[in-house]
């Protein structure tokens, strides 16, 4: 009979095992390499080209371009909400011509670019001049940021019908099914029940939108509208200095970023009741 | 050698022009638009704008393989064990899908521009220097694309499971192999409907490149805006052209998709 006369002494845990040098942590010294060192040279030039005179003259103009994007784009999102609720209303219903209708319209503006959306009504609309001072719309229409604005409503309404329709879709059968068993009238069912959950379905394709806006509103400055990138171009025109479009690049990103982060936030939050 | 090669080049171009879908003999413009605005020839804008058509959608085409390879590099480099190469991938997506694309065309076109000069002056040589804008163009578009392209295939990555790679090891095949011959074809099939939607995106934002100054759909039907003073109609001609590639691109994706779907289980 054999039995354990000594114990072994406690000792410490095996070195761990080096790390080999491959090709992939080469590459990615060397990619990491390059962001920093392309950092650096951002931070220098920034540092070497300071011009407190440039900086006093075009710093309040990038600020109020800033507020021109911020606000064209919150506005555009929002009314874009308002007349999303007809179209997706109206693609969903079994009326075979409202739902064709509004296929089409989504259809049209999602499948154009943006840009020639906003040509078509900036310079296209002019054509019509005389009939639209008739009606009394011509007001409207002379001004380049009202055109922007109206062409982003358009544009996004098509695409956050897209969204809504998707998000409505995704609820499962059983619900509608399970509001039905309770004897809850479609009205009720529908706010109390299907769009709380379609929301949160919604919400990252939002998210999503709302960023796209931000980049996409960038055309503005095409047409004449001072938004961020118009102070930009005009700033580089005048100076014909690099660095502003760098300015503008940290602005929009830090813009997209602060979205995103808030977003997963509230997705964190909204969506804390369906985690395990 | 060189009369063989003009006379392929002439031949090939003979056949362009019967096969030319809007200014060929059989083409849109010339059976609908004779004599008015949209005739092909020095009298119409036509011509012009088939022009532009034929650079927008060679543009997209050259883009798409150039942003595809990036964007699976890209891709594997997120997935890779490796924290540094992990860390500098996801500063690229970050910085690309940011930027608004304009801002990236125009940081690429001029930052280009100050390079090159930079470069060439080094050397000895000062003198006027053009960019080609189509490059820069494919660049920006490209960069942007391969952006996007790495977050759908990083996620179609996280959707094979491991066991396909350990199969692939299992039966003796390299590394390399097992990515080209089982999991390079999951991963299409599966990146598919996503890389479809970049593509259109893609498709979209070509127009940027009419700011730059390279004639494509948009900048050829603005020129003919301006100097026709019918701009209602012509840029609803640019609409409709981008309506019409997107179309040709869905019925092409819907065939593409049916392809790779063959092997999947009829339900």
């Amino acid at each position: 009979m054999s039995h354990v006369t000594t114990l072994i002494p406690p000792s410490p845990p095996p070195p761990a095992e080096a790390r080999p040098y491959t090709l992939q942590r080469f590459l990615g010294s060397v990619t990491l390499g390059i962001w920093l060192a392309l950092s650096v040279g951002l931070f220098l030039t920034i540092v070497n080209g300071w011009d407190p005179e440039k900086f006093a003259r075009y710093g309040p103009n990038f600020l109020s371009g800033l507020g021109v994007t911020l606000t064209l784009v919150g506005s555009s999102i929002v009314l874009g909400a308002l007349l999303s609720l007809p179209i997706a209303a109206a693609r969903m219903s079994n009326n075979k011509f409202a739902s064709w209708a509004a296929y089409i319209y989504i259809y049209l503006f999602r499948g154009t670019p943006l840009i020639t959306q906003l040509f078509l009504i900036y310079y296209g609309f002019g054509s019509f001049r005389p009939e639209l001072e008739a009606l009394g719309l011509w007001w409207f229409f002379r001004d380049a940021w009202n055109c922007a604005l109206f062409a982003f409503v358009l544009n996004t309404a098509a695409y956050q019908a897209e969204i809504l329709r998707g998000a409505i879709n995704s609820v499962p059968r059983g619900q509608h099914e399970g509001a039905a068993a309770l004897g809850l009238s479609k009205r009720i069912a529908f706010y109390r029940i299907i769009l709380p959950q379609a929301m949160i379905v919604a919400l990252r394709p939002y998210g999503n939108e709302i960023i796209l806006m931000i980049k996409g509103s960038a055309i503005v400055a095409i047409v004449t509208v001072f938004d961020l990138m118009g102070e930009t171009r005009r700033a580089f025109s005048r100076t014909f200095d690099y660095q502003m479009y760098l300015w503008a690049a940290v602005l929009y990103l830090m813009m997209v970023e602060i979205l995103r982060n808030l977003w997963n936030w509230l997705e964190q939050r909204l969506t804390r009741h369906l985690k395990r | 050698m060189s009369g063989l090669f003009a006379a392929i080049s002439s031949a090939i171009g003979w056949v362009l022009s019967i096969i030319d879908p809007f200014c060929g003999p059989l083409g849109v413009f010339t059976w609908l638009a004779g004599g008015s605005l949209l005739a092909c020839g020095d009298t119409g804008w036509g011509d012009e704008i088939a022009q532009g058509f034929l650079v927008t959608a060679s543009l997209a085409i050259a883009t798409l393989p150039l942003g595809l390879a990036m964007g699976f590099f890209v891709a594997l480099a997120k997935r890779s064990a490796e924290p540094q190469l992990r860390l500098a991938a996801n500063i690229y997506t970050t910085i690309f899908r940011g930027l608004p694309e304009l801002l990236t065309l125009f940081i690429v076109y001029y930052g280009l521009q100050i390079l090159v000069q930079q470069a060439l002056a080094a050397i000895g040589y000062e003198g006027p220097i053009e960019i080609n804008t189509f490059a820069a163009g494919m660049i920006a578009l490209g960069v942007v694309f391969s952006a996007y392209c790495s977050e759908v295939l990083q996620s179609a990555f996280q959707a094979i499971p491991r066991g396909q790679y350990e199969a692939g090891a299992a039966l003796g095949l390299r590394p390399g192999q097992t990515m080209r011959k089982i999991i390079l074809p999951q991963l299409v099939r599966i990146a598919l409907p996503g890389l479809g939607n970049l593509w259109m995106a893609l498709l979209k934002d070509t127009a940027l490149v009419s700011v730059i100054g390279l004639s494509d759909i948009l900048r050829q039907t603005g020129i003919a805006a301006r100097v026709t003073k019918q701009a209602f109609e012509f840029f609803g001609i640019a609409c409709l052209l981008f309506l019409v590639l997107a179309l040709i691109s869905s019925i092409v994706f819907a065939a593409i998709e049916r392809r790779f779907n063959r092997s999947e289980v009829r339900r």
